[in-house]
């Protein structure tokens, strides 16, 4: 990672999709209302695994990886994207992992101790998202 | 009386009632005064196209629900073939008439529970299938002659309809009394469910083949289920909903016709799905407008003369988008207003959703009130004792009129663009819905807003919706949540262990070769995937031959 890149350059996100749940409405409301934000959002479309997700977020050097998924398979499949990504260096020390779909609230508790800083429900307001994304992406560690 | 509706009491009415007679001798109003079977503008002398008459605005029979209920249809299933099978005769216990299978996404998707790709999502939203040892548990005990049988599923369609006709076949059953559903509906899976493996000509092909098949072989069967549900739920309007389901059953009439099929050999048998939201009214006028213009497009644009292939019959399921995880009773309440419109637009079967839809799976309480609720509808509300009771309301007759317009404007636009398929590849309709869905969430975003700002009068700014940006409690909700037994994709690798080691592996790679060859030319796939599954070849081994074919479809993103 460069010198120059700061907290004060454009955030980048990636949205992406795992597993094999094909419901991709809130993934891109999110997408556009992030870019809508002023940051810069890279959308993996759907089917994604988890190795594919990690090497997108490796190429695109994001601040921001943001998972969807409403087939119940959140458990299973985003630690994995988690564990993909600190294979190539990326950890949630230096990059915002944040998941989203329909995730009980236990579910997301135990989310959280596997790297996720914040779930998004239904009725979540895309404005609180970015908002999260903005105050959250300074603390990050990016040297 | 006016001189046309009593030809119809006496013809059509009549008719139909001398052979089916009605569920009541008599429907009455609480002082005893008997009801006529439908309502008329008596003062303009004439009655207009009655129901079970073209186009079919008023209804596709002539009795509608005094005759018979809707089909009470609950989509359900979860883990494997057993709990499934559980679930199913519990329902057929409660009274409800028909199944519909929900499946879980490998096996929608074409992998079997031990493909790496099935990680995490074996038994999740639906039940894994992986062969005809699944499908027979699945339907143990529960008679395939007199139940009839829905199944969501597309991109592996053909394949669950021959492992359906070879489990009834072991019951006893033939081909050709076996009645239900299949989704099959492909073009929609690439706008908005994503469901699908192959590219669109192939896909294409997959469905003519089994609208020949079973034309000859499956007579009870409805080919295809096509559906606006998904795209309405990935955020397209009432009029886009119609006007893009149409549109893609167009193109699918259009794919049997370049086979050599007869429109009204195969029009007869194709089903619709649609979504019903809360908006009331104007979703009654959504149902008669799609009645309506597909009787036009199948009469004039195909020049149908068989009736049967003219009516647009469809299931309705209320609107799982609609549904809030904050305050869930209220989604009792939301599915109520939404059943009762689909069943005042004349729907032909229903799925009413469970009130803990947005927080996981539905438990089996809360699927016992969805169906309990289109019990009351059906046998206390009074509704279904006359024939399209709001038909004359100006407030319906002119959003049906609109809604029309709407949606013929749609299919010209698509026309335009060379057609579904050639749409979709475009990005038409994919766009079209996102810019709908943004539109919505603006709306309840700018009232979530106003409600922060301390604007007091609800609604005034943006779209509200009751316990997410209005009237809005801490409570937290004491739903309990379903879980899907995690040692269900281990069960399942057991079980394909077993099947392969017993069946007969030459049969088996002789039966996948033959559909491999076929799959290059034009020999019907049907018969040769009947063949494979019952030699227990398994539904990933069969998609797996026919992606080395025709290889897989890649998303076209549009954000």
């Amino acid at each position: 990672m460069s010198d120059t890149s700061t907290v004060t350059d454009q955030i980048r996100v990636l949205v992406a999709k795992p597993g094999l749940d094909g419901h991709d409405r809130g993934a891109k409301i999110v997408a556009r209302a992030l870019r809508d934000a002023g940051m810069e959002v890279i959308y993996t479309g759907i089917r994604q695994t988890p190795d594919m997700i990690a090497e997108a977020a490796l190429q695109e050097d994001v601040h921001v990886v943001a998972l969807s998924v409403l087939s119940g398979a959140h458990l299973e499949l985003f630690p994995r994207v988690v564990n993909a990504c600190r294979e190539r260096g990326i950890t949630p020390e230096n990059t915002l992992f944040l998941g989203g779909g329909i995730i009980p609230d236990e579910d997301a508790d135990t989310l959280k101790e596997t790297g996720f800083s914040a779930v998004f429900g239904p009725g979540a307001h895309t404005g609180d998202i970015a908002e999260y994304v903005r105050a959250h992406v300074p603390e990050l560690d990016r040297s | 009386m006016t001189s046309e509706l009593q030809e119809w009491l006496d013809g059509p009415y009549a008719k139909a009632t001398g052979r089916f007679p009605e569920r009541r001798e008599e429907f009455r109003r609480s002082s005893g005064e008997p009801l006529d079977p439908i309502y008329v503008n008596g003062d303009n002398g004439e009655a207009g196209p009655m129901p079970g008459e073209y186009p079919y605005t008023r209804g596709i029979q002539p009795t509608m629900y005094r005759g018979r209920l809707w089909t009470m249809r609950q989509y359900a299933g979860q883990e494997d073939a057993e709990a499934s099978n559980r679930r199913y005769r519990f329902l057929l216990d409660q009274g409800q008439t028909g199944l519909s299978v929900a499946f879980d996404l490998p096996t929608q998707i074409g992998y079997d529970s031990d493909a790496s790709m099935s990680e995490g999502e074996v038994g999740k939203v639906g039940v894994a299938i992986d062969s005809i040892d699944d499908m027979r548990t699945l339907f143990d005990q529960i008679p395939l002659d007199r139940v009839t049988t829905s199944m969501t599923i597309n991109s592996t369609a053909n394949i669950l309809l021959s492992l359906y006709a070879a489990v009834a076949e072991e019951q006893g059953v033939g081909r050709d009394q076996i009645g239900g559903t299949v989704q099959n509906d492909i073009l929609k899976e690439y706008i908005a469910r994503g469901t699908y493996i192959y590219p669109p000509k192939p896909s294409m092909r997959l469905i003519t083949d089994s609208f020949d098949y079973c034309t000859r072989e499956v007579p009870r069967w409805n080919t295809i289920s096509i559906s606006g549900y998904h795209m309405r739920e990935a955020g397209c309007t009432a009029a886009q909903e119609i006007g893009f389901t149409l549109a893609n059953a167009i193109a699918y009439v259009e794919a049997a016709l370049e086979q050599g099929l007869a429109f009204d050999s195969f029009g007869p048998r194709l089903s619709f799905f649609f979504a019903c939201h809360s908006n009331f009214l104007e979703e009654i006028g959504k149902f008669r407008a799609a009645r309506r213009l597909w009787a036009s497009i199948a009469r004039d644009r195909f020049g149908s003369e068989n009736q049967r292939a003219q009516m647009l019959r469809f299931h309705t399921q209320t609107g799982g988008v609609t549904l809030t995880a904050q305050q869930p009773d209220n989604n009792v309440i939301r599915t109520t207003l939404q059943a009762l419109a689909a069943v005042l637009g004349g729907t032909q079967s229903l799925h009413t959703n469970s009130l803990d839809e947005a927080l996981g799976l539905p438990s089996e309480h809360a699927v016992e009130i969805a169906l309990r609720t289109q019990q009351v509808i059906g046998y206390e509300s009074g509704v279904a004792d006359v024939i399209d009771p709001l038909g004359g309301s100006y407030y319906i007759e002119q959003t049906t009129d609109a809604l029309e317009e709407e949606a013929r404007n749609y299919i010209e636009q698509i026309d335009a663009l060379g057609g579904a398929v050639s749409a979709i590849e475009q990005g038409y309709q994919q766009a079209e819905i996102l810019e709908a869905a943004s539109g919505f969430q603006r709306e309840v975003e700018t009232e979530a807003e106003a409600a922060r700002e301390g604007d007091r009068t609800a609604g005034k700014r943006g779209r509200v919706i009751v316990g997410v940006n209005r009237f809005e409690t801490d409570e937290d909700s004491d739903v309990e949540i379903v879980r899907v037994d995690p040692t269900v994709r281990q069960r399942q690798i057991e079980k394909l262990e077993r099947l392969r080691d017993r069946r007969d592996p030459t049969a088996v790679s002789a039966a996948l070769d033959a559909i491999q060859q076929a799959a290059a030319t034009d020999e019907n796939l049907v018969p040769l995937m009947l063949d494979a599954v019952k030699q227990s070849a398994t539904l990933g081994e069969i998609s797996d031959s026919l992606r080395q074919v025709w290889g897989e479809y890649r998303e076209r993103i549009v954000v």
